[in-house]
């Protein structure tokens, strides 16, 4: 069971509890509080203390030296008036929605290519999961650097059919789709998720309908699709929740300034500058919570449309 | 459930609802429908090949031409789309490995502390509290698991701000413990819940029968659950050794002599000192840094399909 369902099923379940059950409730506090000690200590001391923490600084304005200083919505109102941050907010934007549902249906094509009983299966699940590994560290946005630069790998094959290429990371009007084809080209944690998926439709399902004389695509939409949807669900929830929060390869490759003039400036970037290159703690803390804000807006939205075409089977 | 996924034999699917073969009269036409089924099929399948090969071959392609240009000279990395080499050129492994402050060694083994360090917090926290929250039963279980799911999903943004000013109070700032010490308070919760679910699918007789043989919790928990859920340790360890190797965020803000530099920072401080005028020796510390996660991958890939397929962390 997946982290999702696991959540959205929180709500509705209620153990009935009985004079036994609270017997043993008494006898296992003390050894469970033991056992959960370090993450309460955690929890207070890593997530929900410094979670308090943030929200008062965002309401201040704090450099590290000096102590922090009430400022009310100082802090909010400038964001209103930030060119940049509007900028950058559309910078993220772009990469979650374009680069999230490429990513996925790139993810689930190979998945149903793979999913037919191949026999080498192992071995090309391995290639195509391979980039999904190392695509989050800074060797693979160095070597992007370099794929995508002038005198990069993309433009010595496009000179190679007399095509003089643009410099895609140092114009801005092609950088971030770089970045976004980086995210497209770590599309295998994904495809994993949908073979074990699609690993789980019955197969009956398939062969009642070839009966019926359904075709490959009607297959594909009737039975495969709705089957999977909550899986695709799921993908999507969890993508869209890590592709906002993406910051190492727009780091890299914008030199850490999300340039070329601020066209990879992600959110994560722009707030690390305030934060931790200007030490704007106050501000950074609000765009912080406004960056949760998004996330949870963004989540919310897909829980409420999942109702929509999300099919259970239950 | 959880974890049977991928032991499936991919043949299962198909095979399930055809009836066996009939004897007598009819098998001869039956096998030649067979035949030519079989031929469609084959053509099918080697189509499917060729698409995968092609694919994979362009998805890997971007990594195996950063292999082989660290092993050429700078000039031909402009001029080389190829992945032919005349000569060995060891010289940017050399030049690579001594162009910073310090050895790139130097770096390793700090990511290596790091990395240890994490995976010996992780297991010993996580493992903890999952063993809680999936065998005993206590007041307030419910509400402590659902903040656990939750904090699976809260973007790390919103607490660094704090937890950096805590840290940087303590005089943490350009040691190893910010990086450690959270793991030790089971913050990567993604892990806890990886545990708790694979706990569930323990027989709870086996507690119970340690329990009438008069063992307490930390004895059922040391000597029946612990060893019986290695696999989820062996997932745990793998995915904590990437996501730490390849930290990037963390260790640039909390690590800033280069004394104290894991391998991320190290490369990136690499890419602004020499910007792109070395790219062979910038590829070759590339390479050295993704090999230990190349070696995860081939050694581990069992655990980190299922760690996939069941939880989604990649």
């Amino acid at each position: 069971m997946s982290a999702i369902s696991e959540l959205s099923s929180l709500a509705k379940r209620k153990a009935p509890v009985t004079a036994e059950e609270k017997k043993a409730n008494g006898r296992d506090n003390k050894a469970a509080y033991i056992f959960l000690l370090p993450w309460l200590v955690g929890l207070v001391a890593i997530t929900i203390g410094p979670m308090l923490m943030s929200l008062y600084l965002s309401f201040t304005d704090y450099n590290l030296l000096q102590p922090p200083e009430w400022t009310g919505l100082d802090n909010f109102i400038r964001m209103f008036s930030d060119a940049r941050l509007h900028n950058s907010l559309r910078v993220t934007f772009t990469y979650v929605l374009v680069g999230v549902p490429l990513q996925l249906a790139v993810a689930l094509l190979i998945a149903l290519v793979l999913d037919k009983g191949l026999r080498a299966l192992p071995f090309y699940r391995s290639v195509f999961y391979l980039p999904s590994l190392l695509g989050g560290s800074v060797a693979v946005a160095i070597l992007w650097k370099q794929i995508f630069g002038t005198t990069g790998l993309v433009n010595q094959v496009l000179a190679m059919f007399g095509i003089q290429g643009p410099g895609w990371i140092s114009d801005p009007s092609t950088a971030l789709g770089s970045i976004i084809l980086l995210h497209v080209w770590t599309f295998g944690a994904p495809m994993i998720i949908f073979l074990a998926g699609l690993r789980q439709i019955p197969a009956m399902y398939y062969e009642a309908a070839k009966v019926d004389g359904a075709g490959t695509l009607q297959q594909f939409w009737r039975i495969t699709l709705p089957m999977l949807s909550p899986i695709i669900f799921f993908n999507l929830v969890l993508q869209i929740i890590g592709s906002f929060q993406s910051f190492t390869q727009a780091f890299i490759v914008s030199g850490g300034n999300g340039g070329p003039s601020d066209s990879t400036m992600f959110f994560t970037l722009y707030l690390y500058q305030k934060g931790f290159g200007q030490f704007d703690m106050g501000y950074a803390s609000a765009m912080a919570w406004f960056l949760l804000v998004i996330i949870g807006v963004f989540t919310a939205i897909n829980f409420i449309a999942a109702k929509y075409w999300v099919f259970y089977d239950d | 459930m959880t974890t049977k996924l991928e032991t499936l034999p991919i043949q299962d699917k198909k095979s399930a609802g055809k009836p066996k073969n009939h004897r007598g009269p009819k098998r001869a036409r039956e096998s030649r429908g067979t035949l030519a089924f079989s031929r469609a099929a084959r053509t099918k399948a080697l189509t499917k090949h060729a698409i995968l090969i092609l694919a994979g071959g362009l998805m890997i392609y971007p990594l195996l031409w950063m292999v082989v240009s660290s092993l050429r000279s700078n000039e031909l990395i402009f001029r080389e789309p190829g992945l032919w080499l005349n000569s060995l050129e060891m010289g940017n492994y050399t030049d690579g490995w001594s162009a910073l402050t310090h050895p790139f060694g130097h770096y390793m083994l700090n990511s290596a502390v790091v990395v240890l360090g994490s995976i010996l917090g992780n297991l010993i926290s996580c493992s903890m509290a999952a063993y809680a929250f999936a065998r005993l039963q206590f007041t307030g279980k419910k509400l402590f698991f659902g903040i656990m799911l939750l904090t699976i999903m809260l973007p790390f943004h919103v607490v660094i701000v704090p937890q950096y000013i805590l840290f940087s109070q303590i005089g943490w700032v350009n040691t190893f413990w910010p990086l450690l010490v959270p793991k030790f308070l089971a913050t990567d919760a993604f892990f806890v819940f990886l545990m708790v679910q694979f706990i569930r699918g323990i027989p709870k007789d086996l507690d119970e029968a340690a329990r009438i043989d008069g063992a307490g919790h930390p004895r059922i928990f040391l000597r029946v659950i612990l060893p019986l859920m290695v696999p989820a340790l062996a997932t745990t360890t793998i995915f904590t050794f990437i996501w730490t190797w390849n930290d990037f965020f963390g260790a640039l803000i909390y690590l800033t002599d280069p004394d104290m530099f894991t391998v991320p920072v190290a490369l990136r401080a690499f890419v602004d000192s020499q910007s792109a005028t070395s790219w062979g020796s910038l590829f070759a510390m590339s390479i050295v840094s993704l090999l230990p996660v190349f070696l995860v991958f081939l050694f581990g890939q069992r655990f980190l399909i299922k760690g996939i397929a069941t939880t989604g962390i990649k």
